[in-house]
Parts: C-alpha cells; sequence; structure tokens
C-alpha cells in the first residue's frame, strides 16, 4: 500500500517535471516583496501566459544586499540564475566582474528580440551604460529624490503652503519659520547619502569621486569632500543641532515620520510616492529637490537610484534566446507606463513617458511628473551621469557614520567628509587590487 | 584515585569517537582551515581571479584605526553583556532557590527569553525602544528624558546589551539554579547556626561552592557575546551611530556581505579564532585555579 502510493506519487512527479520542462525556464532572483513584489509577480504572470515557449521563474532572495550575494555564492557554486536584479551601488561590482556577466547588448543581438537602446531614457541608461554606448545591464527600477511637502504642517505652523521651497536658502528660512510656529520635527530624510551627498553632487555639478565619478576608471578617489557638500552638510548639521532637522536613521525610517504627519518637509525616493498616498491623512505635495541659488550650474540634473538587471553568463542559447524576450517585453511602454504610475519609478523608456502623460496621469496625479523632470531637465555631464565606484554599499556605511557624527554635533562637516573620503578610498584602493 | 574505563582493543572505541570527529572536521576544520587560506588572497567576488597576498589582508587589519576600535568596542561589548547576564542570573536564581511556594511558575517564566532568538529579541528591543513609536521612549519623554540611540552612542551601546543580555539570563539561570540546589542543605544550615548571616553565608560558602557553574558560564557567555549577538547589533544598530556597536564579528559581516572584501573579512575570520582561543586558554590557565570542584 505503502509502497504503491509512494510509486504513484513519484510517476505524478516524473509526468508534472516533463511537461513543465517542454518549455524552457528561465530563473528571475529579485529582492521586492510587498506590493512592488506583486506587481514583479504580475509582469511576470503576463509574460508567461503571453507566450507558450518560456517559463520565468521569479525568486525573491531578500533584500538587495541578500540578493546580490546570493547570485555571488550561486555563481561560485555554478547555480546562478540567468537574471539577477542588483541595487545601482552594485554596478561597478558587476562591470568589473567580465566573466560572470553576458551584457544585455549582446543578450539582445544574439536573441534578435525587439530592442532599440535609443528608446531608453539617457539620464536612466547612462548609468548601466559602458562609455562606448553599450548597454551592460537593463535599467528595472529608477527612482530620483524629491521633496514631500506636508501642507497642514505649514499651516499649523502659520506658514503660507505655497512657500516658495526651490532653494535650500528658502528651505532654510522656512525650517526656522516652522521650528518657531511649533513644528517638532520641520525636515527629515531618507538616504542620506544618496539625497544629500551622491544627489547633491550631481545636482550642483560639482564631482562626488574622480575620474568622472568612476566611469572613467577603477582608480577613482573620492571628492565629496568640497566646498559645496561641506556647505550643505554643515548646513544640516546646524539645523540638526536645533531640531530643525530631524534624523531617524540610515534608512527610510523618517518615511514612518512623515507619513505620520509628524514631519513639514522630507527628501525621499519618488518611489515613496505610493507610500505617501496610501497613508497620509494629510495635504500632501511634491516639488523638485532644493538646490543652493549661487552654485555654478545648479540645478543641473539628479541621478538615479534602484535597481538593473543582470545577465549572467554560463547558459544555453535557447535559455538567452528567452531572456532577450522577456527584457524585451518588460521595456514595452504599456508594461513601463502601468509600472510608472503604480509606483512612483521612473519609466525606463521615452516612450512610456509620452504615454503616461497622453492618459493624462500627470494631471489627475500632479508632482508624479516633477522626478522625471528633474532628471531630464539638463543633458547629462560627467558629474551627473551616475556613480560606479566599488564598494560603495560599504563606501556609504561609512558617509552614513561620518553623516551621523555630524548630526551628534561631534565633528564638523569639514572633518567628517575629509574622514569620510579617507576612508572610502582605502575601499576604493582594495577594489582596485582586487579587480585589475 | 581516578576512575578510568578501558576498553578491550581499539575499534569500539575509534566507532564511538567518530560520529563526533567526522561532525567537528566537516563542520570546524575545513571551513577554519579555508578561512586561513582564503586570508592569504585577494579575490574579487565572483572567484574568477585571486592575487595572493601573503599577510597583507593582516598587514592591511592591523594599521586600519577602526578595526582597531572594534577591538575595545568588542571588549566593552563582552564583559558589558557577560557581567549583565551572570550578575541578573545569579540574582533570580537565589532568589528562586529561596522559593517554595510558586516557584515552578516562576522557573519556568525565567526560561521563556532563551527560545527567542537573537535576531528576534533585537526586533522586540528595537519597538519598545523605537525613538518614535517605542512605549520606553515614549514613557521616557514623559518624564523629560529625550531618548535617541540612532544618534547617541552610549544608549545604542546600552540598547544592544541590554538585548543580548535578556534572553542569555534565562539560560544562566537554569545553570545557577542547578548549582544552588546542588549544594547540600546541611552545610548552610551549619553556618546558619553558627551565626552566619546571609550574605556572609552567600558569600563565604554558596558562592566558591558555585564557582565551577560560574566559570563554566563566563566561558559559555564570553563566546556568546563574541559571536551570537550578530543578529541583535544587526536588527537594532547596524554597527551605528557612527562605529558604536560595532563588534569584531559584526565588522567580518560588513566586509565579507556588504563590502564583498572576501580577503579582508577571512583574515578577521581567523583573527577572531585566535583571541577566542587565547580568551579561553587564559581563562582555563588562571581562572580555572582558583575554582573548587
Amino acid at each position: 500500500m505503502k509502497f504503491k502510493s509512494l510509486s504513484l506519487a513519484l510517476a505524478s512527479t516524473i509526468a508534472f517535471t516533463s511537461t513543465a520542462y517542454a518549455q524552457t525556464e528561465i530563473q528571475w532572483w529579485h529582492a521586492f516583496t510587498g506590493r512592488l513584489g506583486d506587481l514583479l509577480a504580475e509582469q511576470v504572470e503576463q509574460f508567461n501566459t503571453s507566450q507558450d515557449d518560456y517559463t520565468i521563474v521569479a525568486s525573491h532572495k531578500g533584500n538587495y544586499s541578500e540578493t546580490l550575494n546570493a547570485g555571488i555564492a550561486a555563481f561560485r557554486a555554478g547555480e546562478q540564475p540567468h537574471i539577477l536584479m542588483v541595487f545601482e551601488v552594485g554596478t561597478a561590482t558587476m562591470m568589473a566582474a567580465g566573466g560572470a556577466i553576458k551584457p544585455v547588448y549582446e543578450v539582445m543581438a544574439e536573441g534578435g528580440a525587439a530592442f532599440d537602446s535609443d528608446g531608453y531614457m539617457g539620464a536612466v541608461k547612462g548609468y548601466y551604460t559602458t562609455t562606448e554606448g553599450d548597454m551592460l545591464s537593463l535599467p528595472y527600477n529608477s527612482s530620483t529624490p524629491v521633496l514631500y511637502v506636508n501642507r497642514n504642517a505649514f499651516a499649523d505652523a502659520g506658514l503660507d503652503p505655497d512657500t516658495d521651497l526651490s532653494t535650500w536658502q528658502n528651505v532654510d528660512a522656512a525650517l526656522t519659520a516652522l521650528k518657531e510656529g511649533g513644528s517638532t520635527c520641520p525636515l527629515t530624510t531618507a538616504w542620506q547619502s544618496w539625497v544629500h551627498l551622491e544627489n547633491m553632487s550631481a545636482y550642483h555639478n560639482v564631482p562626488f569621486a574622480t575620474k568622472d565619478n568612476g566611469f572613467a576608471g577603477l582608480d577613482t578617489e573620492l571628492a565629496f569632500n568640497g566646498p559645496v557638500q561641506v556647505q550643505h552638510v554643515q548646513m544640516m548639521g546646524d539645523w540638526a543641532a536645533d531640531g530643525r532637522f530631524i534624523y531617524a536613521g540610515r534608512r527610510n525610517e523618517g518615511g514612518a515620520n512623515f507619513r505620520a504627519g509628524e514631519c513639514a518637509l522630507f527628501t525621499e525616493s519618488s518611489a515613496g510616492y505610493a507610500g505617501v498616498k496610501a497613508e497620509a491623512q494629510f495635504d500632501f505635495e511634491i516639488r523638485p529637490l532644493p538646490y543652493w541659488d549661487g552654485v555654478d550650474g545648479a540645478p543641473q540634473n539628479t541621478i538615479i537610484g534602484g535597481s538593473s538587471l543582470w545577465v549572467l553568463s554560463g547558459h544555453e542559447s535557447e535559455e538567452y534566446k528567452g531572456v532577450s524576450e522577456f527584457l524585451s517585453f518588460l521595456s514595452t511602454s504599456d508594461i513601463q507606463s502601468k509600472w510608472h504610475q503604480n509606483t512612483g519609478y521612473l519609466p525606463i523608456t521615452i516612450a512610456a513617458a509620452e504615454q503616461t502623460k497622453a492618459e493624462g496621469f500627470y494631471d489627475e496625479n500632479p508632482g508624479t511628473e516633477i522626478a522625471g523632470m528633474q532628471m531630464t531637465a539638463n543633458a547629462p555631464t560627467p558629474n551627473s551621469k551616475g556613480l560606479r565606484l566599488g564598494s560603495f554599499d560599504q563606501i556609504r556605511g561609512i558617509i552614513d557614520e561620518e553623516l551621523e557624527a555630524v548630526w551628534a554635533g561631534d565633528k564638523t562637516a569639514q572633518a567628517a567628509l575629509d574622514s569620510a573620503v579617507e576612508r572610502g578610498n582605502v575601499l576604493l584602493r582594495r577594489f582596485e587590487q582586487a579587480n585589475q | 584515585m581516578e576512575k578510568r574505563v578501558t576498553f578491550k582493543g581499539w575499534l569500539l572505541p575509534i566507532c564511538l569517537l567518530l560520529p563526533q570527529v567526522i561532525v567537528t572536521a566537516v563542520f570546524f576544520f575545513y571551513p577554519a582551515g579555508q578561512a586561513v587560506w582564503q586570508s592569504l588572497f585577494i579575490p574579487d567576488p565572483f572567484g574568477l581571479k585571486s592575487q595572493f597576498v601573503g599577510l597583507g589582508n593582516f598587514e592591511f587589519l592591523l594599521g586600519d584605526p577602526y578595526y582597531r576600535a572594534a577591538f575595545t568596542t568588542t571588549a566593552v561589548f563582552s564583559i558589558l553583556v557577560t557581567v549583565a547576564s551572570l550578575g541578573m542570573a545569579l540574582f533570580l536564581a537565589v532568589l528562586a532557590d529561596r522559593l517554595i511556594k510558586g516557584s515552578g511558575v516562576y522557573r519556568t517564566l525565567l526560561i521563556w527569553p532563551y527560545a527567542v532568538a537573537p535576531a528576534v529579541a533585537g526586533v522586540l528591543w528595537l519597538f519598545m525602544f523605537n525613538t518614535r513609536v517605542g512605549v520606553v521612549s515614549w514613557y521616557l519623554g514623559i518624564l523629560g528624558y529625550d531618548w535617541n540611540h540612532v544618534l547617541n552612542e552610549a544608549e545604542a551601546m546600552g540598547l544592544v546589551v541590554a538585548a543580548s543580555s535578556w534572553g542569555r539570563v534565562s539560560y544562566n539561570f537554569l545553570f545557577f539554579l542547578a548549582g544552588l540546589q546542588a549544594i547540600p542543605k546541611s552545610v548552610i544550615e551549619a553556618a546558619a547556626i553558627d551565626g552566619a548571616r546571609f550574605w556572609t553565608r552567600f558569600r563565604t560558602i554558596v558562592f566558591p561552592l558555585l564557582s565551577p557553574t560560574t566559570f563554566f558560564l563566563l566561558v559559555v557567555n564570553i563566546v556568546y557575546a563574541f559571536f551570537e549577538t550578530f543578529g541583535v547589533i544587526h536588527t537594532i544598530t547596524s554597527g551605528g551611530p557612527q562605529q558604536a556597536t560595532t563588534i569584531l564579528v559584526y565588522k567580518v559581516f560588513a566586509d565579507g556581505f556588504v563590502g564583498q572584501d572576501l580577503g579582508s573579512s577571512a583574515a578577521q575570520s581567523v583573527i577572531l579564532l585566535v583571541v577566542v582561543g587565547l580568551l579561553t586558554v587564559i581563562q582555563f590557565k588562571f581562572i580555572e585555579r582558583r575554582v573548587h570542584y
């Protein structure tokens, strides 16, 4: 009896797997849970039902860092997925791993699926493209920092909610007025290094690192201790000292404070839009990221954060054909405009942006077009194309530590940024040595 | 007068030892050997190429002031965790030992926290002390104390020490209680008849007789503070603010899995192994001499 049922189960398993194997299976490891995970699953489902040749199997492997580590460990064991989601700070690590990746432009050329690299937004694509213009990975979710305004908090403190907040000088005055008006949290932020140093540098057209922010070589050195960055961080340190800026944590902990209505201003990714819209019990508004009036070339353009899809080497050409079909599917403007509208991430193609506009989405949801405008306002310069630095996840950790020293009043902005540059350079040299 | 059990022949003792030897070899000697080997190289993350650097990784680490600072942080953290969890457990065990009614319930409840994994314990404490929604920080705010472990280094250290010690108190409590109950009542009663008060009895009789238990717990707790507290640190502070709670084992993780610097990470594991080995040798050589079995 027991043997019979066991063999039956075995037979059915074999039968089942053999039918499933009629389609080529393509593994995709990603880092999304919750709502983003559902939207991703929806894209996969739509692709799988749209054709019979390939099945995409999406697996969640933890947060961004964990997903990258899972991919690396799997590669070392020879069990790598076809597609790996890697956050933007892991870009240099992936690029340096020449033998482990199969560049997207190559996959697309061999697979023959529809692909026009000119159709992608320059400011998004640039981050993942070689200096020769070859796209190495496909941008998946890209966002850029913007300023969220709690209009009720302004009114409560006796301020006009329509106050001009386009420059940090104006923000400074507003924060002082908010504080005097009784606000317990005039300003908070998410992702301090990304918003207040990386984007800050690009937005004011000053280098974050030498060698075109690392695009031109592994022998790059950090350079974010220049006068513009020091001025900005020192100002924030002064705000922190008397409660005009409330530091909540290294990641997006500040989001909870803002969504609860406690904070008046919040610098956060444009992808935070869905969360704020869902939870905020107050009147909110999105404004462009402020800039320092008087800095030459500001405002330039902001840079992206998010992830891209890397194709890993070591698979069959039939499978790569499936990968190219899927990446082509992801780039279609229907998929992209839906993704953009649902999440607040930028559309990666120009066509998707135009489609969203034509559908009237921006008129119904004012503020959602700001991220795109801010990124495409000017043609990117070598300082505003993006960042390509090794060990950058860990360098961000160092920056976080040093900024915390400023917020706590232990260090001046100049001392903290000098120290961060020095410590980060040590890691860059290690990375250079490991990848020479 | 040592008791010796002798086996006839070799086969049986070897068979009895083999499972333990195999487990140790597979799960300890092999990975430890790998770590020592890897610490001599700077590999790229994907294992495509690697360069032999000899002791270069160790030189790099010991020349790094932040790595040396992590030693101090680890020492402070381990001493605080060990003292706090042993002290609290001993106090509770002495109370439980004197209790006659309801001691079963009391003991059972005290053992509960041990079942909570360090990472979960970390999240629980983080919720209580969250600067915005935490219950404890809210009450502290009413009392006029502005709790902010996100920026205050001492508060962050206090919080990770409390969260790490909490679950450990249960474990230590069990051993202390068993130790206390193994002390013959007649000895204590004799001292009581001689007029020794509770504190004198504790100091001159109970504590010395408890010393084997205390010594064992000391070794086990230091090893715990060195390694198993990773989950607590990762969930509560991620090593911050600045580097106030970056202990050695957290740095192994940060350099290896955030920075993908496997050479440095392997070298740190080797250093950690040596440090814990040395500590244990010191403990057995010097402290054990004072222990009365």
